[in-house]
């Protein structure tokens, strides 16, 4: 019985110097995304970047003194697998924080789950619904669809636009943009005279622009991302449409030149996130520096140039680390040093975070460009 | 409603309808061999499209030569697959070999991700893309390709089948496989000549509808789906019926978008796939029991 005893006295020892010294020099970062699956374009570049940043952290001897560990898992951008993947991060890796989910369904999936665990999560999804009521747990990093299109908006009442016609992709980013600009339009007085639609997979929509020539609006504004808005720049040029044509930010890319051709898409008009024209910002822009160092980066680690979604992950890696190092490596302390966030350069903007904001962007995320021989240039 | 809108709707659903009849036929001549509907055709349109483009970006060879290695490359894929899944199986019974077909297509697009990414990529067009005016509609140089290679690739079919001992042969398999056995067929080697041919038109339709539609990996599932439309509207057969059972989807889906509502242009296509599988399971232009090559 006295040996039992002092073996579990022993074992006890053991298993809290253990924890202890764990406790002491790591912090677990969680991670939760899509890599594969139907979002997997979101996914991976955000596990990549995280990888890259945690590394880089470590090899300068981590954040306030501790190191970091990263424990990713590949949600396949399915909801119950988010929620699944969560309750792991939180009850058997013992996270500090979850970055993540990708999507805004698995992200609306995850949220009950953190908020009765009183675990922060900072979302890499752009669904407006994830911080709009604030939730005490639940941030987001991507600037919500309403910036975009109330950037291109107020560009066409300086351009005296008055009519819309709107052409969207049937899926969630589609149908956001589609309401926020519905939504925007009705108060600012602009008419949307046309509201059509196109599949994901569609590969022809000369029969919606068609539709929309006879109705002859001011401007079209479409909402969707690669391939579809690359088949629809062609599309306008083979019928000869001479309506301005604006596109989402989630285009935002060389990808979407290199589809549509620089020939179609000249003089096409779209908000951009500022990592995708970087180097058209002028020199005093608080976050070309930070934006140049990122894109070299990636390209050094992963020989392919960063991406918009990658960024969503930057930004939340910068919150956190700027929590602990403010605060300390707790989770409310964590929590409580993203929310007083103020003035944070990033990817995706210059985060300023309040109780009522857990997004904490505003119109300067973006910046309106048009398409100029295959580049960007900056609208004023 | 101007005449020239009606105009656009027709001919760019008679250029997306021929894209679908190319497909549709692949599909109907494996079916008419095998009796199986080969749910991986879809893949072989996509592997046509990134193997051009592989040939192009990688090996650097030019247009001209970029296209025969990728359809060879693709017929050496539809070779493989029969030889390596549809050929060993014990009991082919129907439902085996439409299962094998959807696994095949699964490991396909696996494969195609994994060796060239998820990236959508897009082909230069064959000859430039200044729009053509047709009284007030435009079409692309590219859709005449497209109207063009179907053109040949139906006329070259039907000489294959009615004109040559193989093609006849094919036929024989295609009304009763145990009399053409007996009168000496190799019904097996039929069953890859089928297979060589729909995975080399497959490829075809994939590769010159790229400058258009764009590649990716996983285009094959949607494109797949509608060439199988065109098919069962066309009643299964290898001939003009597929053909003009594709060029309907495609006219009714793109009027259907311009005159009704574009949310419903897929809807469309598959209503009509229900309702002829429903009431007329021969194809709009079968009689109830006919010939299928």
């Amino acid at each position: 019985m006295k040996r039992f005893l002092t073996v579990c006295g022993a074992a006890c020892m053991v298993a809290l110097w253990t924890s202890l010294a764990f406790g002491a020099g790591t912090i677990k970062i969680g991670g939760l995304f899509s890599v594969t699956g139907p979002a997997s374009f979101l996914g991976e570049p955000e596990k990549k970047t995280l990888e890259m940043l945690v590394n880089e952290a470590n090899a300068k001897g981590g954040v306030g003194g501790m190191k970091l560990e990263a424990v990713i898992y590949d949600t396949t951008g399915d909801a119950t697998k988010a929620v699944q993947l969560a309750t792991k991060l939180i009850k058997d890796d013992k996270v500090a924080v979850i970055i993540g989910p990708s999507t805004t369904g698995e992200s609306m999936a995850v949220i009950p789950v953190v908020e009765k665990e009183h675990i922060p999560l900072i979302s890499c999804a752009a669904g407006i619904k994830i911080t709009d009521p604030a939730k005490r747990w639940v941030f987001k990093t991507p600037a919500n669809d309403h910036v975009a299109a109330e950037k291109i908006l107020n560009f066409m009442a300086k351009q005296r636009q008055k009519t819309i016609a709107l052409l969207t992709v049937t899926d969630g980013f589609g149908a956001s943009g589609r309401e926020q600009i519905k939504a925007l339009a009705a108060r600012k007085g602009f008419k949307i005279v046309a509201d059509e639609v196109y599949g994901p997979k569609d590969t022809d929509m000369t029969a919606q622009l068609t539709k929309i020539r006879g109705i002859k609006p001011d401007a079209i504004i479409c909402w969707g991302t690669n391939p579809g808005p690359a088949v629809i720049t062609k599309n306008v040029k083979q019928l000869g449409l001479k309506i301005p044509l604006y596109m989402s930010h989630g285009v935002a890319s060389k990808k979407y030149i290199e589809l549509a051709g620089s020939d179609a898409a000249e003089g096409i008009m779209l908000p951009a996130g500022k990592l995708a024209i970087y180097d058209v910002l002028p020199k005093s822009d608080p976050q070309a520096r930070l934006l140049r160092e990122y894109d070299h980066a990636y390209r050094k680690t992963y020989g392919m140039g960063a991406s918009t979604f990658g960024g969503y992950a930057y930004d939340a890696f910068l919150l956190v680390t700027g929590a602990i190092k403010k605060m300390g490596p707790g989770t409310e302390q964590i929590r409580n040093g993203i929310e007083q966030a103020h003035k944070l350069v990033s990817v995706s903007g210059v985060f300023s975070m309040s109780p009522k904001d857990h997004n904490g962007l505003d119109l300067s995320a973006f910046e309106m460009v048009r398409i100029h021989k295959g580049d960007w240039s900056l609208l004023k | 409603m101007q005449f020239d809108q009606l105009l656009q709707y027709t001919l760019s659903g008679l250029a997306t309808g021929a894209i679908y009849a190319l497909i549709g036929i692949g599909f109907s001549i494996i079916y008419n061999s095998t009796g199986i509907i080969n749910f991986a055709q879809g893949e072989f349109v996509m592997l046509g499209g990134m193997l051009t483009l592989f040939f192009l970006e990688l090996l650097k060879l030019p247009l001209w030569a970029a296209i025969p290695c990728s359809v060879l490359a693709s017929t050496l894929g539809g070779v493989l697959f029969e030889r390596l899944a549809i050929r060993p199986l014990r009991q082919p019974t129907p439902i085996n070999l439409v299962i094998i077909t959807i696994g095949a297509s699964i490991l396909i697009r696996g494969l195609a991700m994994l060796l060239w990414g998820k990236d959508t990529h897009s082909l230069p067009p064959f000859s430039g893309d200044e729009p053509i005016a047709i009284g007030g509609a435009t079409i692309l140089p590219q859709h005449l390709w497209i109207l063009g290679i179907t053109v040949v690739v139906i006329v070259a079919n039907k000489f294959f089948f009615y004109h040559t001992i193989s093609g006849k042969a094919m036929r024989a398999c295609a009304y009763n496989r145990r009399a053409a056995g007996l009168v000496g067929i190799d019904v097996r080697r039929m069953v890859l000549f089928s297979f060589i041919i729909s995975s080399a038109m497959g490829s075809v339709a994939g590769i010159i509808v790229a400058p258009l539609t764009m590649t990716a990996y996983d285009v094959g599932i949607m494109l797949g789906l509608k060439g199988f439309c065109a098919a069962i509207i066309g009643g299964m057969s290898s001939g003009l019926a597929t053909v003009v059972g594709g060029l309907i989807l495609g006219v009714l889906e793109s009027l259907g978008a311009g005159l009704i509502s574009s949310g419903y242009k897929d809807a469309i296509a598959f209503i009509i796939l229900l309702l002829i599988l429903f009431i007329r399971p021969q194809g709009l232009f079968g009689k109830a029991d006919t010939e299928r090559v």
